[in-house]
């Protein structure tokens, strides 16, 4: 029986960490994340759970005890957004070259400058190729979804990498909606307890995490990192099933929504997939046929899937969130189009920016959209293939 | 699985490398000859010596042993030469001398 | 979201709104809806204007924007009607509720003439009777619920109780203030409907 309650984005995370109940998690608190590490000290004081919580004097030290915790042996997380996953930067890439299946929940926020607190995907892009497993959720059920999937995704043996967990800071994170929970011994059935192979805190059986490597194995290193995140692809599809089973909710890569005869499709990403959702079905309505494709495993970059599920639609509008200041457009327009280019999909593929640093987007800002893709298609206008929605 | 260091080397295919090329076995630098890296090395001059053992801490490599209250020969298949020995010793009991002796 | 309300909310940083926003989602959560309640976010500074909006339907809510066409708007201080276009969007079927002791012909020329209801509640007063302080956001959610009738009276009053009672445990003293400020805001709401 499913539990129905409202919460918030993080009230949601929290409780999840809270079900899931890891061993160490170190955090430093950053805006919209704060909640999340505030409410789990909560759990804790309060004995609902036993979570070792360590206060940090930053988040480059949060990613650093993270990582030293999760090497030591521990099931370690920690939570942050924008300038805090920044300053991360360096311990993003060893928690991954060092294949530990740790996880940090993301709360997007963007990145300075101008300095501004409200969501865009910049902070989450601009780690993009950490070699960091990314999830990102359209509102806070899948918030609390995907963050339950984390563990079983990152300690699979076929994996071992690290899962970042992504929601929309203030939109998903702050709002107050329904949610579905499952009961605790749910949860910890499904995670399970964490049992490692090889530890650092394992006497009589020593071992040596990230020791230096000279170039004649770097190089392979990195290769056997790059087919791990290839591997995930199949166990994030394994562990969203065996989700599905016990919540009867979730998808495994992305969400096709309406799409079987859709010409015109929305790729896009997080929150703003649900407003895209309502305008397909208002535009519906009207007989036009429109589709979302809502990707929710931004690496590993499903590209052969999304090229396949695309390729009967006339144009794609490929939303990105985040700027990526190379004057061609933003990062998901750059994966999505390299992907139709490599399996030879050979469709109308617009790149939009929207939603940088807090400005909204709306249900009709997606109907203008699909308007100008049938523009575009129907009566062969030309239109900028790389273009901004809502400036000024 | 525990590693086999001596299975490894410069000409190992990626998939038989360790995950993060992680070393799942302890002391294994005992198997690297780093001595014959060697180009000065400390000769003792056994009659100065009195055993103070100030030379064994400072060793990088561990290279000189202790055992029943004596300094033993040093382990020259590790010894890289240094000369911290040499230049703690307060009693000049150490000399290095160039070449791989 | 095709059956349901949206409700836009106007207020000062530190009285409320959007406590009363996120009361409403909770409220209405209870009595089997679908809710959203969410403040639009700035710097947070006492005194600054903020909005808040809640989203209430038997549908599922999908939609993650701002709301621009609002069927109700909650004015928490008058004196925003100054510096706010607080109708701007409004339905002209839906109805403003502002918080003020003064009479709705006095408000109306602030109100860029909007043609919908118009509601008045000195919630000021209200709250200032029955809790001797100025929580104005009591009684505003009580005239909203009353206005936009997104539930019973009855079960309003009853989640409510249930809400305080958990959320005053340490100082059940204060929950009959509440109950009584509750109850006199939908009075003057009904009052004013009626005649």
């Amino acid at each position: 029986m499913a539990i129905k309650d409202r919460m918030s984005g993080n009230e949601a995370v929290a409780y999840a960490i809270r079900q899931v109940n890891p061993d160490v998690m170190p955090a430093f608190p950053i805006t919209p994340s704060t909640e999340i590490p505030q409410m789990v000290s909560t759990y804790i004081a309060n004995g609902e759970m036993d979570t070792e919580f360590i206060p940090v004097e930053s988040e480059h030290s949060s990613m650093s005890a993270t990582i030293g915790a999760e090497a030591a042996g521990a099931r370690s997380l920690t939570a942050t957004s924008s300038a805090g996953l920044a300053l991360m930067w360096e311990e993003l890439l060893l928690a991954s070259s060092n294949r530990l299946p740790l996880v940090l929940t993301l709360v997007n926020r963007t990145l300075s400058g101008p300095i501004n607190i409200n969501c865009d995907h910049s902070d989450g892009m601009g780690a993009r190729d950490t070699g960091w497993i990314q999830i990102y959720a359209e509102n806070n059920q899948e918030a609390y979804d995907n963050f339950i999937q984390a563990y079983p995704i990152a300690e699979d043996k076929r994996v071992h990498l690290p899962v970042m967990i992504c929601q929309d800071g203030f939109i998903t994170s702050h709002a107050v909606e329904n949610i579905e929970l499952l009961e605790d011994e749910k949860v910890k059935e499904f995670v399970g307890e964490y049992e490692p192979e090889e530890f650092l805190l394992n006497p009589g059986n020593p071992i040596a995490v990230g020791p230096y490597s000279i170039s004649n194995y770097a190089m392979e290193a990195k290769k056997n990192q790059e087919i791990a995140m290839e591997n995930s692809k199949e166990v994030i599809i394994e562990v969203a099933e065996k989700y599905r089973e016990l919540s009867g909710r979730g998808f495994s890569l992305f969400e096709e929504y309406r799409t079987e005869d859709a010409d015109y499709i929305m790729l896009i990403m997080g929150s703003a997939a649900g407003t895209a959702k309502q305008a397909v079905d208002d535009l519906r309505e009207q007989g036009k046929k429109v589709g979302v494709l809502k990707l929710r495993v931004f690496r590993p970059f499903p590209a052969k899937e999304i090229a396949e599920a695309l390729k009967n639609c006339k144009a794609v509008a490929i939303m990105d969130r985040c700027e990526s200041y190379n004057g061609n457009g933003g990062p998901l327009g750059g994966e999505v189009t390299s992907a139709l280019f490599r399996f030879k999909v050979m469709i109308e593929a617009v790149n939009y920016i929207y939603g940088l640093a807090g400005r909204d987007f709306t249900v009709s800002d997606v109907c203008g959209i699909f308007e100008e893709l049938e523009d575009m298609i129907v009566n062969g206008t030309e239109i900028e293939q790389f273009q901004y929605i809502r400036l000024r | 699985m525990r590693t086999d260091i001596t299975k490894i080397n410069e000409t190992t295919p990626h998939d038989q490398l360790t995950e993060g090329l992680m070393v799942f076995a302890g002391g294994t630098s005992k198997l690297f000859n780093t001595g014959e890296w060697r180009t000065n090395t400390p000769v003792i001059h056994e009659e100065k010596c009195k055993h103070c053992f100030l030379c064994t801490p400072v060793c990088p490599d561990g290279c000189i042993p202790v055992e029943g209250g004596k300094r033993l020969p040093i382990d020259m298949d590790h010894c890289k030469g240094c000369g911290i020995c040499a230049a703690v010793c307060p009693f000049d009991a150490i000399e290095m001398k160039e070449g791989n002796i | 979201m095709k059956n349901g309300i949206e409700i836009r909310w106007h207020g000062r940083g530190g009285q409320g709104a959007k406590t009363a926003a996120l009361l409403l989602a909770d409220v209405a959560f209870k009595t089997g809806q679908n809710v959203q309640g969410f403040p639009e976010y700035g710097p947070e500074r006492m005194g600054a204007p903020i909005t808040a909006f809640n989203r209430i339907s038997t549908d599922k809510i999908r939609v993650h924007s701002n709301i621009y066409h609002p069927d109700y708007v909650v004015v928490v201080d008058e004196t925003l009607l100054e510096s706010v276009d607080v109708t701007a969007g409004l339905k002209e079927e839906g109805a403003i509720i502002v918080n003020t002791p003064k009479a709705k012909e006095e408000i109306l020329p602030h109100l860029k003439g909007y043609q919908g209801r118009v509601f008045t509640v000195d919630a000021r007063k209200i709250s200032m009777n029955t809790l001797g302080k100025n929580f104005p956001n009591s009684p505003m959610l009580a005239a909203t619920v009353a206005v936009s009738k997104v539930m019973p009276r009855e079960s309003f009053i009853k989640e409510m109780r249930a809400s305080y009672e958990h959320k005053f445990a340490k100082k059940p003293e204060v929950i009959d203030g509440n109950m009584k400020a509750l109850e006199l805001a939908f009075d003057v709401v009904e009052k004013d409907a009626q005649g």
